[in-house]
């Protein structure tokens, strides 16, 4: 038994650290903030470089070879770590995690080495499988779909959309006819979201007949990568306030040098540093545990959302008024951490389907 | 990560399983904690001679003389809970004092004092705590002046369990007026029956006696009983205290008694819809299910990193603190459940799992004050985890003068 990192996960981690730290640097962050897209693109083809693309997608599929390294939900899910904890505009969790998820269960090897090629940028958007609103829902007639997706994730990159219709799951282009889109305008600037209004688009149906099982992987996945980004983003916020509670001196000495500050350090850390070992399981339960495949996901996501915001607020809070401001830039990381929570299923929601899940409902 | 066990653990489990098959009836109930207890004793005799219990104390000194190894420790543990059947005794003796003894002990104390203590037939009390010394604890103030061939203690104890049944006590003095706060304080090991000790039951506000205070009055003990050296008590207390600390928390534990309170809630009905029924509940068992479980991975990261021999850094720093919070929510939720049924006292008519989680919720309660309180939990954390700076200490007296 060996619960820890192993040294290839530990380099593979620290290459990606690597390099959001110059190319994901808070002023880059705060120019896609602002609208320019130079950054969502860079961080795309820097990621490639390194491989991180390429971590889910099976080594071959059905014959085929699609050259990926066939790693698991764990590695992936320490790259978002490293996405989060640099508030790097990517479309990692959509692109490369949920879709390659939801593509290798279903068996679709096509789409895959579209996607490995580098040709598809896939978004996604379920949040009709995680509670639908505003009239979400799509309806599959021949190859022509139509109806609402909302909140659809990826949208930074996205050359095509994996999209639900509750039964099945099934793949539209972006801008084709009949494919509309509203941009989303995010309080996370960190992130591109959209709704997508379909009229009689052409579908592409993914491969294979299983999708409710592909589409209920991609979501626990998918949770488990939101954990890990407000994990990341959590640690970052704990980070700053440590060093600036040593940096910011009042009454003639460091303010951490007072128990009401230090203690509210000493709370997020306790409080955070278990949730490391609960996003290491969970991940690694979705490839080796299926019995807690679906359980531990509920379970980190949920436990994360509620764990993040409080380091959230206790690192605006120990600093203090520049914590508020935007000069600072603590916000961009506050606000991802708050998006990570309602995305896939906020904790109450997601909690729900935990307790059904052991029987606890009736 | 790899939760597998290799062949050779999975052979061991086996083993674990077999020795507990074969001996469930010479086991006392989980519950029995008397000390003295025949049956409690015996079953010390065969865990020790077996190797379940003081498993990598040496031989020499009457353990089994094993290598360390965090991987069968826990598979014993496990298998031990999983069977509902107590493990090896614990206590202040075997945790604490024993360590202490191994690294820093006499020869002739080791000798004499660990074997008897291991086999559970000589009970110790710790006596650090005193009314004007808590948190403080260097400022402690019974003192022991060298008379001839004897220490003269004279001074007051506190929040000593176990002092009513212990045949000995390992003991902070002040040995040294003079010196700094640090530095003047011996490590002493005082026979009980010792005349001029005097014990007294604390009663706490969970009815029972847990606790009691201990008064000496020229109680005169050997020098040789000193351990280390005159003055340098606060160091080898330090070394016990670490092993408090590792001891308490144990996330298996909390996660069990969840699963007490989930099957509490399916049966506790109001106006005939169980508890579990209702979403407020459910969600905060679903919260603390979360935490517990973020406990007991967190708990496995510490079992690889000892099996490492790695220090955990803060993800061990945070156990007491968080595990006894995570506890103590667990038994408020228990007693929410019940409602008015939750007021009740263990020995009144419809009181539930006769009492159990009142007296979890006040005893947690004290858990989380004694061992360190979370106040100071919270200021190891944030000073040896994350490097904040200490408190600058008041100039002394500055606000006396007149």
């Amino acid at each position: 038994m060996y619960f820890g990192l192993n040294e290839d996960q530990n380099m593979l981690q620290d290459s990606v650290r690597r390099y959001l730290e110059t190319a994901s640097e808070l002023e880059n962050v705060r120019g896609f903030a602002e609208g320019d897209n130079a950054l969502a693109d860079e961080l795309q083809n820097g990621l490639m470089e390194l491989g991180v693309p390429f971590v889910l997608m099976p080594e071959e599929l059905n014959g085929e070879k699609l050259g990926g390294l066939g790693m698991g939900v764990l590695e992936a899910a320490l790259i978002q770590e490293q996405l989060g904890r640099h508030v790097a505009p990517s479309g990692f969790t959509a692109a490369y995690g949920m879709a390659v998820i939801g593509l290798t269960r279903a068996g679709d090897s096509e789409w895959l080495s579209r996607i490995a090629s580098g040709e598809v940028v896939m978004g996604v958007g379920l949040t009709e499988a995680t509670g639908g609103r505003e009239g979400a829902g799509l309806t599959l007639n021949g190859d022509k779909v139509s109806g609402r997706a909302t909140f659809v994730m990826g949208a930074e990159t996205a050359t095509h959309f994996l999209l639900t219709t509750g039964e099945q799951l099934i793949i539209v282009e972006r801008g084709a006819s009949g494919v509309s889109e509203t941009a989303l305008t995010m309080i996370d600037k960190t992130r591109h979201a959209v709704t997508l209004d379909l009229d009689g688009a052409n579908a592409s149906l993914v491969a294979g007949n299983n999708h409710a099982d592909a589409q209920a992987k991609m979501i626990d996945g998918g949770r488990v990568l939101l954990a890990a980004d407000t994990l990341g983003a959590a640690e970052m916020m704990l980070e700053k306030a440590v060093d600036y509670a040593k940096d910011r001196e009042q009454f003639n000495r460091p303010i951490g040098s007072f128990q009401a500050v230090k203690h509210m350090c000493a709370e997020m850390a306790a409080k955070l540093e278990p949730c490391r070992a609960l996003v290491w399981y969970a991940a690694y339960a979705q490839d080796n545990v299926p019995d807690e495949a679906a359980l531990t996901s509920r379970l980190a996501k949920s436990h994360l959302s509620d764990v993040g915001k409080f380091v959230a607020r206790t690192s605006t809070e120990v600093h203090g008024g520049m914590g508020f401001t935007d000069l600072l830039g603590l916000h961009y990381w506050f606000k991802r951490i708050g998006s990570n929570r309602q995305l896939l299923g906020g904790p109450q929601t997601v909690r729900e389907e935990a307790a059904k899940l052991q029987g606890y409902v009736s | 990560m790899d939760l597998n066990f290799t062949q050779e653990y999975e052979d061991f489990r086996a083993e674990v399983r077999q020795f507990l098959d074969d001996h469930k009836d010479a086991a006392p109930s989980q519950g029995d904690r008397s000390v003295r207890s025949e049956k409690r004793i015996a079953w010390q005799k065969t865990l020790l001679q077996h190797g379940y219990a003081a498993r990598t104390h040496p031989k020499q000194y009457g353990g089994f003389g094993a290598a360390p190894d965090a991987l069968k420790a826990r598979i014993i543990a496990e298998e031990f809970s999983r069977a509902k059947m107590p493990g090896g005794m614990s206590g202040q003796g075997i945790n604490m004092l024993v360590p202490t003894l191994l690294e820093l002990g006499t020869e002739e104390q080791k000798q004499k004092y660990i074997q008897p203590t291991l086999e559970g037939t000589m009970v110790w009390c710790q006596g650090y705590s005193e009314p004007g010394a808590g948190s403080d604890l260097a400022s402690l103030r019974t003192s022991a002046v060298v008379d001839g061939d004897d220490f003269v203690i004279n001074g007051q104890k506190i929040w000593t369990s176990t002092a009513q049944f212990a045949d000995m006590m390992f003991c902070l003095v002040r040995t040294e007026p003079e010196a700094k706060k640090h530095h003047g304080i011996s490590y002493i090991l005082i026979d009980m029956k010792t005349p001029g000790i005097e014990v007294r039951p604390l009663m706490t506000m969970t009815g029972f006696a847990e606790f009691n205070e201990v008064f000496f009055t020229d109680v005169r003990v050997p020098v040789t009983s000193i351990v280390g050296n005159r003055g340098e008590g606060w160091m080898v207390a330090n070394a016990t205290l670490t092993h408090e600390r590792g001891m308490l928390g144990d996330p298996d534990a909390a996660l069990s008694r969840l699963g007490a309170v989930a099957e509490m809630m399916q049966q506790e009905h109001v106006d005939g819809v169980s508890l579990m029924d209702n979403q407020v509940f459910r969600d905060r068992l679903l919260q603390l299910q979360a935490e517990a479980y973020a406990m007991k991975m967190n708990g496995m990261r510490l079992t690889t990193a000892a099996s490492e021999k790695k220090s955990a850094g803060m993800a061990g720093l945070l156990v007491k603190l968080q595990g006894c919070e995570l506890n103590h929510q667990i038994a408020e939720l228990a007693i929410d459940v019940m409602g008015e049924y939750g007021m009740l006292l263990h020995d009144s008519p419809f009181s539930r799992d006769k009492g159990f989680w009142q007296t979890a919720y006040m005893f947690d309660l004290g858990l989380i004050i004694g061992g360190g309180s979370a106040q100071i939990q919270k200021n190891i954390i944030s000073e040896r985890g994350l490097g904040l700076p200490r408190e600058p200490k008041p100039a002394p007296n500055s606000f006396k003068a007149n």
